[in-house]
């Protein structure tokens, strides 16, 4: 389990932003009105994708929005660890580091981490980096990976080893534009140099063709 | 000779996203295609099909589908029916309804709508772990597609009102635990319930609900459209159909790959993911089935076959079908500790043997892969992990104690050697090989 807390020190208050708002309004629509607690893990993403991180003010934007006890939408922000709970630099580096990533060199990816940024969890002295090691990201053909959350958004960056992971924290510290998805030839997680899905009538179209469902009495006659 | 899968036997055919996710292109590749007329046959009929089909969940359990479905009241009563699908795809090793999201969304849409219409069900909720922003983006764009072209919607062409909305979390594995997962739907912490009573009964805002993993809703068009006995035609009976496996770890090539149920694992190995690293004899151990379940060593994997029943009787699992690959330059202790990291991280600490136990098996076995422990120490552990095991409201508790279980039952000579090596000055831990390239 994992203990987490606010930060000591909070702004005095929060208050949403027009985009923020718009994006608001379309996760509620998506629950009963009187199930709108529902829009807490959204809410609270959205308060987070706006200043980088959930701070208490904004926790208690969100119990009020959403008629929840403050104490009860503490607890989802500190249950689940995609919140921030204290500010975080420019460039969030998310390094996973579980068993699948670390049998192809996640910890390599970690001890440049720590030699060039610092501290999990703290920010770099220029401002630029906080890293952290998560656990397990789905991306296990991909390994090693990071997810990289900045201004642009949450992105995954896969098939890394240390030398591009070092050229990768290079041109974000430069302010270059990086590359998403595999830093290798692969397009997702395709076997290289398949020939699996190459059979060309999956896509001529011939699929899309009215048919007869099996097993069914108007099929059979 | 195994036969291998061929082309036009696989599902999800944009799989590797060579082609585009977008409502046309899938039309081109068979989505959507008599949608209509399977909804037409009646629910009763789809229901018998899919029992029929032999397809069982692909989310780790592997519970008859089509049996699940058969749970929901006949009758909608007072409180609305509705479908939850489990995109939380959390399991390490696993990365598969991720391809199926960004790559083939239309095809679990679809589904979504048929496993709906045949539990009476006019919405439905898709729950994606946090992390998969690009893909939650991507299922959102797919859904606007089919709502404009009036495929769903409460008015639609395909006859049966019926709504979908995407749903995030925020990173917690425990999620991807059906009834944590409706409590984090909810809007609370993600602590899973006690059942019963079962979710067909009292699930999503109390309202008869059905759990379903991705891969096993976005099958189901295509099973109907083709047929049942086509699906079960592949694999060894009660193992049937095909499966995507995410193979990844000491391989040449990591990858997912849809292939037929109960193909060798040696074969899937070999032919798919360009072998184990330095070949077939640098294997050291394979876990087959995400995490939770029992690593198996290099003997056993010679022939194993990757379905539900082979995998059972070498005491560990299919689970998400993740092949993760550990060839003889791996220290096991230290990769089977990490995993126990990882459960001590995500336990939800709702059950005291799960709390505690997970963080008490992380930092015992931490000392062995250090060979800083006691040889008692290892039965110890063992009687730990079967007191975690099976006492827990979950099964995070038997998925934490199961990777340490196995550990110990295959290699604990090498956990001996390792105690053994410390006390006399010894390196602890040589590898066993220098990792190809």
């Amino acid at each position: 389990m994992s203990v987490r807390r606010l930060a000591k020190e909070q702004p005095d208050s929060f208050a949403f932003k027009k985009k923020s708002e718009d994006e608001i309004k379309f996760w509620l629509g998506k629950y009963p009105e009187e199930k709108k607690a529902s829009a807490v893990i959204p809410m609270l993403w959205i308060a987070q994708k706006q200043e980088s991180w959930v701070s208490e003010p904004a926790i208690r934007e969100i119990a009020s929005r959403l008629d929840m006890p403050y104490i009860r939408v503490y607890e989802v922000a500190t249950f689940y660890t995609m919140f921030n709970l204290a500010p975080v630099g420019e460039h969030l580096v998310q390094v996973c580091g579980t068993t699948p990533c670390m049998l192809r060199g996640s910890d390599e990816l970690i001890k440049i981490c720590k030699n060039r940024i610092g501290k999990q969890h703290e920010i770099s002295e220029d401002g630029k980096f906080t890293w952290v090691e998560v656990e397990c990201m789905g991306a296990c053909a991909n390994a090693p990976m990071i997810q990289l959350a900045n201004g642009e958004g949450d992105h995954y960056i896969e098939d890394l080893d240390a030398e591009k992971f070092e050229k990768l924290l290079d041109d974000l510290a430069a302010g270059n534009k990086v590359e998403y998805g595999p830093q290798s030839e692969r397009n997702a997680s395709e076997p290289h140099g398949t020939s699996v899905l190459s059979d060309p009538s999956l896509y001529d179209g011939s699929k899309a063709k009215k048919i007869k469902l099996p097993n069914t009495e108007k099929a059979e006659g | 000779m195994v036969e291998l899968l061929q082309d036009k036997d696989r599902i999800f055919t944009n799989l590797f996203g060579h082609h585009s996710p977008g409502l046309e292109a899938a039309k081109q590749r068979g989505a959507w295609n008599g949608t209509k007329d399977i909804l037409e046959q009646g629910r009763h009929w789809i229901i018998d099909q899919m029992k029929a089909s032999g397809l069982r969940g692909r989310g780790g359990a592997g519970f008859p589908t089509g049996l699940k479905w058969s749970f929901m009241p006949q009758e909608v009563g007072a409180r609305p029916h509705y479908l939850v699908v489990n995109a939380d795809e959390s399991e390490p090793g696993t990365c598969k309804d991720r391809e199926i999201m960004r790559h083939d969304p239309h095809l679990l849409i679809e589904g979504c709508m048929i496993a709906s219409f045949a539990m009476q069900a006019h919405a439905c909720y898709i729950y994606l772990r946090g992390e998969y922003v690009t893909e939650r983006l991507a299922l959102e764009k797919a859904v606007k597609e089919a709502y404009e072209a009036k495929l769903i919607g409460e008015k639609n062409t395909n006859g049966w009102p019926f709504h979908v909305y995407i749903h995030h979390g925020a990173g917690a594995y425990i999620c991807g635990e059906e009834t944590a997962l409706l409590e984090s739907l909810e809007g609370k912490k993600g602590q899973p319930r006690l059942k019963p009573p079962f979710p067909a009964n009292a699930g999503l805002y109390g309202c008869p609900t059905t759990v379903n993993n991705v891969e096993s809703i976005a099958v189901a068009g295509t099973i109907l459209r083709r047929g049942a006995e086509w699906f079960s035609s592949f694999g060894r009976e009660r193992n049937v159909g095909t499966k995507i496996f995410s193979i990844s770890g000491h391989v040449n090539n990591p990858c997912n790959v849809e292939e037929a149920m109960s193909i060798p694992m040696k074969t899937l190995i070999e032919t798919h993911a360009g072998g184990v690293r330095g070949g077939w004899d640098n294997l050291k151990a394979v876990i087959p089935g995400g995490s939770s379940v029992s690593l198996l060593p290099k003997d056993i994997c010679d022939d194993v076959l990757m379905d539900f029943d082979a995998l059972s009787a070498h005491k560990s699992g299919l689970g998400t079908a993740a092949v993760i690959v550990m060839d003889k330059s791996t220290d096991v202790v230290k990769a089977i500790a990490r995993i126990s990291y990882f459960y001590r991280h995500e336990s939800c600490g709702q059950c005291t043997p799960c709390r505690e136990g997970t963080g008490w098996m992380w930092r015992v076995l931490t000392r062995m892969a250090a060979g800083e422990s006691t040889i008692e120490e290892i039965d110890m552990l063992l009687d730990v992990a079967g007191q975690v095991e099976g006492h827990t409201i979950c099964a995070l508790g038997d998925a934490a104690a199961w990777p340490v279980q196995g550990l110990i039952r295959h290699f604990r000579h090498e956990i001996e050697e390792r105690i053994n090596n410390y006390r006399e000055g010894k390196p602890v831990f040589v590898s066993q090989s220098v990792a190809a390239e």
